[in-house]
């Protein structure tokens, strides 16, 4: 019995914030297909439910029996534009009614898939799904939706990047009343991955099994105290190896839970998700890790560089201690849900076109982050383009989450509370990409050799 | 299932009369075996770590969870019990 390793993991639970973030189940809807849509929601209700109906219960009970914080329990189900593809003539918000119902049903506290994959054009079911996501997100509670637009096989479908800066737009409008918080359930990614247990972008991909358990762990908070530990005048070098020794250990918990949710609730395990994922409680902050590297705040120059270390030490410190990694697996810089970021974007120290740049490095995209009201359809498109350009170019996973704050300037602020947090409005760059966004088309595939 | 379990409890706060036997008193009432006990006192900090095998256990942990939290509230001390599944996948290859 090593009383200081005992010591160590219980100092880590009580005052740095370190959690299991979700157990996120997967299930595949694709047996659900049925002309009828009220047969169809239907079957997609029952399945959920007879699939997720031990899912909280589970979770609390692994959650006392090891003693670790499981904050979220939540489920991901296959993109519902192709089982909509089934009823054409039929709108898909039903089907986003039977989900939201399903979640309330089962006790989550999301459920993600309420999405379409249109890198490369559009199928049944798929433009119906785009043009029904404000409607459906302002609807409902518990849904969340994403739409892949691109990815570095495909290119990016520019139509499809047109539309959504029209539908991000248009989804905040429709929740003006409740600080826009549809926007905030809303992502367009590049590259996708299919089995991301995170919200609000988590779908369980066509390439998966019937249903799998996925698990993001979490634990900015874990690492920040661990640089603040080591003390002044470590280099680099042994700053990245503290890292690693940290994700190391977050991670083995995460496969633990993991493991443990497979066997109590008999479905496959999936993956372990290997992100950082930061929460607006004090020192559970991504920023405070970057700026414990000896940055005055997060948005500095140096900013990339730090959050590139940090990045890649989290992936080598984790893939060594799970079985299966996967998702989005790296370091989240979502805005309104990291008070370092929040501080940071309210000093006027992080741009969005610093973060912009983070996002070339980090694990996600341009996430949480709040613009002003008025922002123009085609900027959104604009913002999201040059996003997918980066992930497309990178061969990586990035994606857009902005809220257009209806009725604020840049300044003013949102709040969502609970995890999603409350972030500054920022500013945005007003000249017109008008005329680059409406002319459509595909941008093609990258080259993949001559990298430079 | 004959594999014996094992559990962690810990003990943290301010040093007082009694607290080693309450602990070990909630361990006899709910029939776990005490296999290994330390204890320091760093500046008037109580620091107790308990092994202890719950095989045999009247109760299930996540009971004994709530029943331990409760009696750490009442004595003004933090003491959790961990499946000990948690320390070793953390802290060993």
């Amino acid at each position: 019995m090593n009383t200081k390793e005992i010591l160590e993991t219980i100092n880590m639970i009580d005052n740095e914030d370190l959690d299991v973030r979700t157990i996120t189940m997967g299930i595949s809807l694709l047996d659900c297909m049925d002309p009828s849509v009220e047969k169809a929601a239907q079957k997609v209700y029952d399945k959920i439910c007879r699939y997720a109906e031990n899912l909280v219960k589970t979770g609390e009970d692994i959650s006392r029996q090891y003693g670790i914080p499981i904050i979220n329990k939540r489920i991901s189900v296959t993109p519902i534009a192709m089982v909509a593809g089934a009823c054409p003539t039929a709108s898909p918000v039903h089907f986003a009614k039977a989900l939201d119902r399903a979640a309330k049903t089962v006790g989550v506290n999301f459920i993600g898939g309420y999405s379409a994959l249109v890198h490369k054009g559009f199928a049944p079911g798929d433009y119906a799904l785009l043009e029904s996501i404000p409607e459906a997100l302002s609807e409902t509670e518990f849904v969340c939706s994403s739409v892949n637009v691109g990815t570095t096989k495909a290119g990016i479908n520019m139509d499809a990047v047109e539309k959504m800066g029209r539908i991000v737009k248009r989804t905040a409008e429709l929740t003006a009343h409740r600080e826009c918080i549809g926007a905030a359930k809303l992502v367009v990614f590049c590259n996708a991955p299919e089995d991301n247990p995170f919200m609000a972008g988590a779908f369980h991909g066509p390439g998966e099994p019937d249903c799998v358990v996925n698990v993001g762990v979490s634990g900015p908070g874990v690492v920040r105290a661990a640089i603040q530990k080591s003390g002044e005048g470590r280099n680099l070098t042994e700053i990245a190896e503290l890292i690693k020794r940290t994700a190391f250990k977050i991670t083995r918990m995460g496969q633990l839970v993991a493991q443990e949710a497979s066997r109590r609730l008999c479905v496959p395990f999936g993956i372990v998700d290997l992100s950082l994922a930061p929460t607006p409680a004090i020192g559970d902050s991504v920023a405070y890790i970057l700026e414990g590297m000896g940055l005055e705040q997060c948005g500095a120059h140096g900013t990339t560089a730090a959050l590139a270390l940090l990045n890649d030490a989290v992936k080598k410190g984790g893939v060594m201690a799970s079985s299966s990694v996967g998702g989005l697996s790296g370091a989240f810089i979502p805005v309104t849900e990291d008070a370092g970021m929040i501080e940071a974007a309210r000093s006027g120290c992080l741009t969005l076109t610093k973060l912009e740049a983070m996002t070339a490095v980090c694990s996600v995209g341009l996430d949480m982050i709040c613009i002003p009201g008025h922002t123009p359809p085609e900027i959104i498109s604009a913002i999201i383009a040059d996003e997918a350009a980066i992930g497309m170019v990178n061969s990586k996973t990035t994606a857009v989450r902005v809220i257009p704050a209806i009725g604020r300037e840049a300044g003013e602020e949102l709040d969502f509370g609970g995890l999603l947090g409350r972030g500054p409005v920022m500013e945005v760059n007003p000249a017109s990409p008008l005329e680059f966004i409406q002319r459509g088309g595909r941008i093609p595939a990258p080259l993949q050799s001559l990298k430079n | 299932m004959n594999k014996t379990e094992k559990a962690v409890i810990t003990v943290i706060g301010k040093d007082m009369v009694g607290i080693l036997a309450k602990v070990s008193a909630m361990c006899a009432e709910k029939s776990m075996n005490v296999l290994e006990v330390t204890q320091s006192i760093l500046q008037d900090m109580f620091v107790m770590v308990m092994l202890v095998d719950i095989t045999g256990s009247t109760a299930a942990i996540a009971q004994l969870a709530d029943e331990f939290d409760e009696l750490g509230k009442s004595l003004n001390l933090k003491i959790h019990i961990m499946h000990e599944d948690i320390f070793n996948s953390m802290h060993k290859i």
